[in-house]
């Protein structure tokens, strides 16, 4: 067991939570489609986002062991249990994306670190650091391909593939789970920013928001 | 549109996902107290600036956010190799020039036959 300082963020105590779009749905509202709409946002909003960093034999093992996934050693790949609920994603050599149901973050941390012992790794938890927004339609690529400089097209972003990169202005994790379904990483620092061009950009393919 | 080739993330990234970072391959004096002036402050603050082959260090900023070594062209500014951190060129000046020459060579042979 490391001697790293760790706890649980999510408290007993009545804190007010609020996702990073709070702000956002309260200034610009969630719109929706009069008659049937061909782009679907939808948050996925205080999931458990964990960083994880190390050598891929050893995260491998761990992971393998707690949570039932094989860390993905390919680059742009993402891992994703039997539910879609739990997934890994590479993000660099040294460097993988974990997000589970809220709550779970904290308990597959500390079995992580029983795990790895005195191995040489960090884990982060960064959940409220960032949020996770579902872009499903099919209208959805055509929203990215005006938003991301990243090649979208199905021969070149097959399903199981995700990756790091611009989105306007600002940075994203781009990743699609399954065929019809699209799921952007964005920091809470940005969420307006990025939520604001999403409802823009969209609003053409009658954008609607699920909340 | 101006891809680059990302030796880490295996594929050819937008030009906008990276920063370049100077000239690579620099080393760190391993006894800074040892050494002279001249030789402290060329390592600090002096660079080349060929005209040609230039090895320097770019970062992929926005994608794995690693470093690694670019081997460019200053005039044509054409990428010839990308590499990681730790490796050495397989294109430098020198062998350019030789490839040149040879072909140069080749080119008169090619006249006189
Ligand atoms: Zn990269």
């Amino acid at each position: 067991m490391s001697n790293a300082a760790t706890f649980d963020t999510r408290t007993e105590t009545a804190i007010p939570v609020e996702s990073p779009l709070a702000y956002s749905y309260r200034r610009s509202g969630a719109p929706q489609a009069g008659g049937p709409s061909r782009l679907q946002l939808r948050e996925r909003a205080m999931l458990g986002h964990l960083i994880l960093r190390g050598g891929a034999i050893v995260l491998d093992e761990a992971v393998r062991d707690v949570l039932g996934l094989n860390l993905p050693g390919q680059p742009q790949t993402l891992v994703q249990d039997a539910s879609g609920e739990r997934s890994i994603q590479w993000l660099s050599p040294d460097e993988w994306l974990v997000i589970v149901p809220g709550g779970e973050e904290f308990p597959l941390e500390t079995k992580l670190r029983e795990q790895l012992g005195s191995a040489h790794f960090a884990i982060s938890d960064v959940s409220g650091g960032q949020t996770l927004i579902e872009l499903s339609g099919e209208a959805a690529r055509e929203l990215l391909m005006k938003t991301v400089v990243y090649d979208v097209h199905p021969s070149h972003f097959p399903v199981g593939k995700g990756v790091t990169t611009v989105f306007a202005k600002a940075t994203t994790i781009l990743r699609r789970p399954s065929e019809d379904r699209w799921e952007l990483v964005i920091r809470r620092s940005f969420a307006d920013y990025c939520y604001r061009w999403l409802l823009d950009a969209g609003a053409e393919f009658g954008i609607n928001v699920q909340q | 549109m101006f891809y680059i080739y990302c030796p880490y993330c295996g594929e050819h990234r937008e030009e906008e996902e990276f920063h370049p970072k100077g000239q690579a391959h620099l080393e760190r004096p391993k006894e800074p107290e040892a050494c002279s002036d001249e030789e402290w402050g060329d390592y600090l603050f002096f660079r080349d600036n060929p005209r040609g082959v230039h090895h320097e260090m770019w970062v992929h900023a926005v994608g794995c956010r690693k470093f690694f070594n670019v081997t460019r062209h200053t005039v044509s500014y054409e990428i010839l190799e990308t590499y990681k951190m730790g490796e050495q060129p397989s294109i430098t000046a020198d062998s350019q020039s030789q490839a040149r020459e040879g072909a140069a060579v080749s080119q008169q042979e090619g006249v006189r036959a």
